[in-house]
């Protein structure tokens, strides 16, 4: 349980509300949507298991945000969560500067990806999926699987973890939509040259959910295993509420304790989206207030 | 001589104006009908109502001193055993626990021992100049410390109770806020929060530490807790996974669980403008069931706007579980009752939202298991009624993740941590529980109650175990 640095980790009857306190100890932009914050959280750092995430509350008005975690130093007792800002409750935490506390952090939560030595792996990231499939991949190579990574992204800037993937992938591909980098086009592209040329064991596919969806129908011909990770709307992430309920194999689960990973071939996509949605209206109304308030 | 007659009314907000707002619906009894009330109690010798109350009020006592006019000390004497009276005497069903046993129900109506109760706890919270803090017991005990998981009524009582003893206790909480069911289920309209704020910052005030945030079984193990600092570990908690119908397009959107409901508006106060959570505002809510959840969900929809509500239920009024008191103030604000009808399936529109149910028409048969009369399906009486929020309240199991992350621990085959019934001990030794987590759910009180229990059986295992006299 003891890392060093943290003196009251030892001894959990020592904790403080205040000990808890979530600095952000290092802000990083990483394209203009793009943020990571590393985050003194060591409890988490130390449970912390590859595909899970933590629920971020920044304050009273806000929402209950599930972010994958990233990457996580055990040593330094602190989590990476890298995020997009899409809408009020990711503006407003992208607002945060180093040194600032996140009043709530809380996990790790979910089930951690199942890794094994499965032969050829081939780890799929979009947009900012990159950032949550990337301890997955890491993982991946860790078991022993020859690791092909692929990377998708609409242009460029948003690209991110390049070098990093390309440190531990055995190959690292990457695809943008309009070309600007990589090779035009979506990532089913070379994912579908790689399923003709050559066996592949394992696929993970971690990003929006049309990609996801995309990366089941192609792989689904080929009978390959592929897990993606389902990012269904969630509020408190213990299995408490049902919110973030999703059909796989016919059966109701619950995203947030028997998730996030599912068989991508079971999922049902249509009613993912549909719930996915279904705020569409509040939340575009929040993000617009968003953008124009300002900082309060 | 006790004055005889029918029990004080409660004063309650009007009905038309309660529904266009979150303000407690009950009122509270003045002085003069406290007083009243008070002159109902025959003071029996043998205390008949006292057996009714899980934590065993001495309820002549606190009534008498009401009656003599010293609130205060009605208050000190309800706290002598319970340590929340605002809250329970709210939210108790009192009408099957102390009241139902009060010798006055046999002849009519019961002392209005709840009411009483509360009115002690409340008049003493407005006179007081804060609270007077205990002194610990036995400062010595400081050394040992025991961590509470989850900060329910279960959780709120153990860590009380001990801290009181002199122990150093830690609550740790899955979510931001504290307080379990009594802040993200019951609504505020019954429980207002500043009560429940009022009682958390006083079990603070005992010395207690409360860490949220932190969900036991993932960010660590109660396995953890006994190896790195302490002595025992309580697990309190509740019951959280919410039961679903498993019928067809149960997973539409616009379908929540009764515990969904709740949390977005009274945990994350979806329906204020300033909160970023979102809701829809039904133009008809469906809720499915007719307990106290169901009632609280209903009445819920009815503040935030919605058009039209309506509960349906599939036995007949007779058998609905929730409190009588609840389902006609659920009435009088507008919520209808589909009774002895059973959703078949939920239909949906072409974005994959629920707009209708369809329903099956129910007749009752002969009594179950339960005693009650067992709706039976009527063949062929398939109806629609039209619906664009559903909100399914059948009730919570206890919630796995504790479970199954603490090797050693035995659980009934419905999920119910198993106990020693006199020292809240479970299978694993320094390890306790209580509260729903343990009966699936239940009340407030008997969370509570069983708390009491575990604080005892805590504190006898720490002496025993270090040799404390
Ligand atoms: C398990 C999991 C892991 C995730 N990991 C990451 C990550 O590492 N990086 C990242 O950028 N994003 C991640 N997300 C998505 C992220 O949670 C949402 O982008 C965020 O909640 C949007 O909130 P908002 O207020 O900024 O936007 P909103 O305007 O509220 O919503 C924008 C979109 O996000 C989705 N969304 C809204 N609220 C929630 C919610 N409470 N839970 C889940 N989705 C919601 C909706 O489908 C909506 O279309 C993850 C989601 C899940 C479920
Ligand atoms: C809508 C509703 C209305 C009700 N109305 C009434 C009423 O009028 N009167 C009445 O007497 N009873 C009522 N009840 C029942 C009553 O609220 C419960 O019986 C009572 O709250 C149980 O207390 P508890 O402490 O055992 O659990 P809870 O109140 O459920 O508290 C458990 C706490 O533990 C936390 N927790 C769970 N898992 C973990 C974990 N792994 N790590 C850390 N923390 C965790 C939870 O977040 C929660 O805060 C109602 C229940 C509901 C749902
Ligand atoms: S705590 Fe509940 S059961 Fe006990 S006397 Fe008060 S209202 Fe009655
Ligand atoms: S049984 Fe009723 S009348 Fe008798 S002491 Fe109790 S409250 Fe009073
Ligand atoms: S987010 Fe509430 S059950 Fe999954």
């Amino acid at each position: 349980m003891c890392s060093k640095d943290h003196g009251e980790m030892c001894n959990l009857a020592e904790l403080t509300p205040d000990s808890m306190r979530n600095t952000i100890v290092r802000k990083q932009k990483l394209s203009p949507v793009l943020t990571l914050f590393e985050i003194r959280a060591p409890l988490i750092a130390n449970s912390a298991k590859p595909g899970q995430f933590v629920i971020v509350w920044t304050g009273e008005h806000g929402e209950r945000l599930p972010l994958t975690i990233s990457d996580w130093d055990v040593a330094n007792g602190t989590i990476t969560l890298i995020f997009q800002e899409v809408g009020r409750g990711t503006i407003e935490l992208g607002r945060l500067n180093e040194g600032d506390d996140i009043l709530s952090l809380a996990g790790p939560l979910g089930k951690p990806t199942d890794i094994e030595n499965f032969g050829t792996a081939v780890a799929i990231g979009g947009g900012v999926g990159t950032a949550i499939a990337r301890p997955v991949a890491y993982a991946l190579k860790q078991a022993g699987n020859e690791l092909i990574t692929i990377v998708g992204a609409r242009e460029k800037s948003l690209i991110i973890l390049e070098d990093e993937l390309r440190g531990f992938s055995d190959d690292l591909i990457i695809t943008t939509d309009d070309g600007s980098y990589g090779r035009k086009g979506l990532v089913t592209e070379p994912l579908k040259e790689l399923l003709e040329s050559r066996k592949i064991d394992f696929v993970v596919a971690i990003g929006p959910l049309p990609m996801m969806r995309a990366v089941s129908d192609t792989t689904r011909p080929y009978g390959v295993k592929t897990i993606v990770s389902l990012d269904a709307i969630m509020i408190d992430g213990t299995g408490m509420c049902g919110g973030c309920r999703v059909t796989v194999g016919g059966k109701t689960k619950f995203t947030c304790v028997d998730g996030p990973d599912f068989d991508a071939h079971q999922v049902d996509w249509d009613e993912l989206r549909a719930r996915k949605a279904f705020y569409f209206d509040e939340e575009r109304k929040d993000r617009e207030a968003a953008t124009a308030g300002g900082d309060n | 001589m006790a004055r005889g007659g029918p029990r004080n009314k409660m004063p309650q907000q009007d009905a038309a104006k309660r529904v266009q707002n979150f303000d407690e619906v009950a009122l509270g009894y003045t002085e003069e009908q406290a007083i009243d009330e008070a002159e109902r109690c025959l003071n029996c010798k043998n205390k008949p109502c006292v057996a009714g109350c899980p934590v065993n009020i001495d309820i002549p006592a606190f009534i008498q001193l009401i009656k003599a006019g010293d609130y205060s000390g009605a208050s000190e004497e309800i706290k002598k055993t319970n340590s929340l009276p605002a809250i329970c005497g709210r939210v108790c069903p009192q009408e099957e626990q102390c009241e139902k046993l009060c010798i006055l129900t046999k002849k009519g109506e019961s002392v209005a021992i709840g009411r009483l109760e509360r009115f002690a706890a409340d008049y003493e919270a407005a006179h007081s100049t804060g609270e007077s803090v205990p002194e610990p017991q036995n400062p010595e005990l400081a050394k040992y410390s025991v961590a509470v998981v989850g900060c329910g009524p279960a959780g709120l009582t153990v860590a009380g109770d001990l801290a009181k003893n002199g122990y150093s206790v830690t609550i740790f909480e899955a979510l931001h806020k504290t307080g379990g069911v009594l802040r993200y289920g019951i609504p505020e309209f019954r429980l207002p929060r500043n009560i429940l704020d009022r009682e958390v910052k006083y079990v603070e005030s005992l010395g207690v530490k409360i860490i949220s945030d932190i969900i036991v079984g993932r960010t660590f193990r109660v396995e953890d807790l006994l190896r790195n600092g302490f002595e025992a570990v309580f697990v309190g908690t509740g019951a959280g996974a919410p039961k679903l119908m498993g019928i067809e397009g149960e997973n539409l959107s616009g379908i929540y669980s009764g515990n969904e409901w709740l949390t977005r508006i009274n945990l994350m106060r979806a329906h204020r403008e300033e909160y970023a959570t979102p809701i829809k505002i039904p133009t008809r809510a469906c809720v499915i069931g007719a307990g106290n959840t169901a009632m609280d969900c209903a009445r819920t929809a009815m503040r935030i706007g919605s058009e039209e509500v309506t509960i349906v239920y599939r036995r007949s009024r007779a058998e609905m579980p929730a409190r009588g008191e609840e389902i006609e103030n659920a009435e009088e604000e507008g919520v209808k009752l589909m009774l002895l009808t059973n959703p078949k399936r939920f239909i949906g529109d072409e974005k994959g939202a629920v707009k209708a149910i369809e329903c099956l028409k129910m007749e009752l048969g002969e009594p179950d298991s339960s005693g009650r009369r067992r709706p039976v399906t009527v063949e062929g009486s398939e109806f629609i009624i039209e619906a664009d929020t559903v909100i399914v309240a059948l009730g919570q199991n206890p919630n796995p993740l504790i479970r199954s992350t603490t090797e050693g621990l035995e659980t009934e085959s419905w999920g119910g941590i198993i106990i020693n019934e006199e020292t809240g001990m479970t299978s694993i030794p320094g390890v306790f529980a209580g509260g729903d987590a343990v009966t699936g759910e239940a009340t407030v009180i008997s969370a509570m109650g069983a708390g009491k229990i575990a604080a005892e059986g805590i504190d006898k295992y720490i002496r025993e175990k270090h040799g404390i006299e």
